[in-house]
C-alpha cells in the first residue's frame, strides 16, 4: 500500500519517539506543571489555528465565530465527563461531532453570504452561543462550569495536534481540498467548473468546527473550570490573529503562528503593564514587514517532495 | 441541441431577458451580439444555471434544464467560459486544467484532453507549472478556454473571449475557436466585437434590451444596413 512507504514509516517512528520522550520528561520532572500548562495551551491553539485556516485561509470564508465552536466542544466534553462519567476519548469525539453539527446548522443559511457579511453573521453566531451558555443553568450559566475532571495531558494533546495537522493537510491536498481552494480563488469560475460550492463551503465549515470542538474538549478537561466569557469574541480574534500572523493558507504557518504567539504572550506575563502594548507592536511590525504572514502560503516540503513549489513572491497580493 | 423558448429573467425589479427565443443546432457556431447591458451575459449565465429564470424553457437535447443546479449542468455536457476569464490565479496552469476536469472520472480521457488543450495552445504546455495569475491577459483567456474544454463539453459557452485583448491575440483565439468547432464542439459565442464574431459564426442573434432584435445567417447580417450602422461602423 502507498500509505506505508519509507517516508511515512520514518515519520511515524519520529512521532512515537516524541510521545515517549515527552512521557519520560514528564515523569522525570523536567516538564513541570507550569511547562505542561504551556504545552497544552500551545497544542490547543495549534488545533484552533489550523482548523480556522481551513475555513479562512483555504476556503476563503471570513469567519469570526471560531471560539463558539470551541465553546460548544468544551461544554459538551464537560457535561459528558462530569455528569455522565464517560471516557475522555468518547467525550473528545462527541465534542467534535456536536461542534461540527453546529457548524453545518449555522453554515447552511449563512454561507451564501460573502466577505464582510459572512464575518458579521459568524460574529452574531458567536454571541448567540455565548449568551445561550450564560443563560443555561444546567451548564452553570454565568458562574461557569466547575469540577471538570482533568484528563488532558501530554499524550492527548500531542496526539490530537498530530491528528488535526495530518488530517487537515491531507484534506487540503485532496481533490475536495482543491475544490475548496478554487472557491477562494474564484467562486463563480468554480461553480462554472461544476463544483458544488455550497456543499464544499459547508464541508470546510463542518471540518473546521469539528477540530475546534476537539480543542474545546482538551481545554475544558485541562482547566477544571470553563465559563462562557472565555469563548467570546476576543478568543475568536486571537485565533484569527494566529492564522494571519502565520500566513493564510499555510498549515506550517498556522502552527508557527499559534506557537510563537502563545509563547510571546506567556513570556510577557512577567511585565503585565506593558504586555498588551508589546504584543500589539509585535503584530504591527510583522504585518508591516511581512503582510503575507510569516510563512506566506508555503506547505510542508518534507511531506510532498514531488510537487514543484510555486514562487511565493510572484503572488499578486 | 439547445433551445431557449420565451425565457424571462429578472434581477429584482429589472426585467433583464424579455421572452428570449434562441436555437442552436449541433455543430454550429452561433454568436450573440449586443451592446453593454443588452443581456448577453445574463443569457449565458441563465443557460449554465448561475441565474434562475422566472419563466420559459431552456431545453438541452429536448430536456428542460431550467432548474438543474449548475454543477449538474456541467455534467450534461455544457461548459461555460465566464466573462473576464476568471481563472484561479494562485493555482498553476496544470491545476487550473485539473479543476476544469473536476466532474470527470475517466483518467485516460482526461490525459488525452490535456494533450488536446496543449495542442490548441502550445504556450500553456510551456508554462504548465507557472501560476495562472502571472500569465498575460491573452494567455489567461487561452487558459480559461482550455479549462472549459476539460469538462469535454458538447456545447461550449464563450462569454466575450476578446475582452481587453490586442487584435492580434483576438485573431489567434478566434482561429482556435474555429478549430474547436471543427473538432465537433458546438459553440455559443457572446461578443461585443460584432465584426469578428459575425465573420467567425454560422448564424447570429442580435440582442437589445433583453429582446432578440434580429437573427439570421452571419454573412447576411454582416451586409445588413441596420446592423452595419448600429454595430459595425464607428
Amino acid at each position: 500500500m502507498k500509505a506505508f512507504n519509507k517516508n511515512n514509516i520514518i515519520q511515524i517512528i519520529i512521532l512515537v519517539a516524541i510521545i515517549i520522550i515527552g512521557n519520560v520528561l514528564v515523569s522525570v520532572g523536567i516538564i513541570d506543571s507550569y511547562i505542561e500548562l504551556n504545552i497544552v495551551l500551545i497544542g490547543i491553539n495549534i488545533i484552533l489555528a489550523v482548523s480556522l485556516n481551513l475555513i479562512v485561509g483555504f476556503t476563503g470564508l471570513f469567519s469570526l465565530g471560531h471560539a463558539a465552536f470551541m465553546s460548544i466542544g468544551a461544554y459538551t466534553s464537560a457535561v459528558l465527563t462530569r455528569n455522565f462519567n464517560s471516557p475522555f476519548i468518547f467525550a473528545i469525539l462527541m465534542s467534535g461531532l456536536v461542534a461540527s453539527l453546529a457548524g453545518i446548522l449555522i453554515g447552511i443559511p449563512t454561507l451564501r453570504l460573502k466577505g464582510d457579511y459572512l464575518a458579521i453573521a459568524t460574529l452574531g453566531f458567536g454571541e448567540i452561543v455565548r449568551v445561550l451558555a450564560l443563560n443555561n443553568d444546567y451548564i452553570g450559566g454565568a458562574i461557569g462550569f466547575n469540577d471538570i475532571p482533568q484528563y488532558t495531558n501530554w499524550n492527548y494533546t500531542f496526539i490530537m495536534v498530530v491528528l488535526t495537522v495530518v488530517l487537515i493537510s491531507n484534506f487540503v491536498k485532496s481533490s475536495h481540498g482543491r475544490a475548496c481552494i478554487s472557491i477562494r480563488e474564484n467562486e463563480i469560475a468554480s461553480e462554472a467548473m461544476g463544483i458544488n460550492t455550497t456543499f464544499y463551503k459547508v464541508l470546510a465549515f463542518a471540518i473546521g468546527a469539528f477540530f475546534a470542538g476537539i480543542a474545546g474538549s482538551l481545554y475544558a478537561n485541562y482547566f477544571y473550570f470553563i465559563k462562557p466569557d472565555s469563548f467570546g469574541f476576543m478568543k475568536s480574534i486571537d485565533i484569527l490573529v494566529m492564522v494571519v500572523f502565520g500566513g493564510l493558507g499555510s498549515i506550517p504557518g498556522s502552527i508557527i503562528g499559534a506557537l510563537s504567539l502563545t509563547v510571546i504572550s506567556t513570556l510577557l506575563q512577567s511585565i503585565p503593564d506593558l504586555r498588551m502594548v508589546i504584543y500589539a507592536v509585535i503584530l504591527f511590525l510583522i504585518m508591516l514587514f511581512r503582510p503575507q504572514g510569516i510563512m506566506g502560503d508555503t506547505e510542508f516540503r518534507l511531506l510532498n517532495k514531488k510537487e514543484v513549489k510555486h514562487n511565493v513572491s510572484s503572488k499578486g497580493k | 441541441m439547445l433551445e431557449l423558448k420565451d425565457l424571462n429573467v429578472y434581477y429584482g425589479a429589472i426585467h433583464a431577458l424579455k421572452g428570449l427565443n434562441l436555437n442552436i443546432n449541433p455543430g454550429e457556431i452561433v454568436s450573440l451580439i449586443g451592446a453593454n447591458g443588452a443581456g448577453k451575459s445574463t443569457t449565458l449565465r441563465t443557460i449554465s444555471g448561475l441565474e434562475k429564470s422566472k419563466s420559459g424553457y431552456i431545453l438541452l437535447d429536448g430536456m428542460k434544464i431550467n432548474s438543474v443546479p449548475a454543477p449538474d449542468i456541467v455534467k450534461l455536457g455544457l461548459s461555460h467560459v465566464p466573462e473576464g476569464r476568471r481563472i484561479f490565479p494562485q493555482m498553476s496552469i496544470m491545476e487550473n486544467l485539473e479543476m476544469g476536469a473536476y466532474t470527470r472520472k475517466d483518467k485516460e480521457g482526461i490525459n488525452k484532453d490535456y494533450n488536446k488543450v496543449f495542442e490548441l495552445f502550445p504556450i500553456l504546455e510551456e508554462r504548465k507549472q507557472q501560476l495562472a495569475g502571472t500569465l498575460s491577459g491573452g494567455e489567461q483567456q487561452m487558459l480559461a478556454i482550455g479549462r472549459g474544454l476539460m469538462s469535454k463539453p458538447k456545447l461550449l459557452l464563450l462569454d466575450e473571449p476578446s475582452m481587453g485583448l490586442a487584435p492580434i491575440i483576438v485573431n489567434e483565439i478566434f482561429s482556435v475557436i474555429k478549430n474547436i468547432n471543427e473538432d465537433g464542439t458546438t459553440v455559443l459565442l457572446v461578443e461585443q466585437n460584432a465584426n469578428m464574431a459575425l465573420k467567425l459564426s454560422d448564424r447570429a442573434y442580435i440582442i437589445r434590451n433583453g429582446e432578440i432584435e434580429l437573427e439570421g445567417k452571419s454573412e447576411e447580417l454582416l451586409n445588413n444596413e441596420k446592423v452595419r450602422k448600429a454595430y459595425l461602423e464607428g
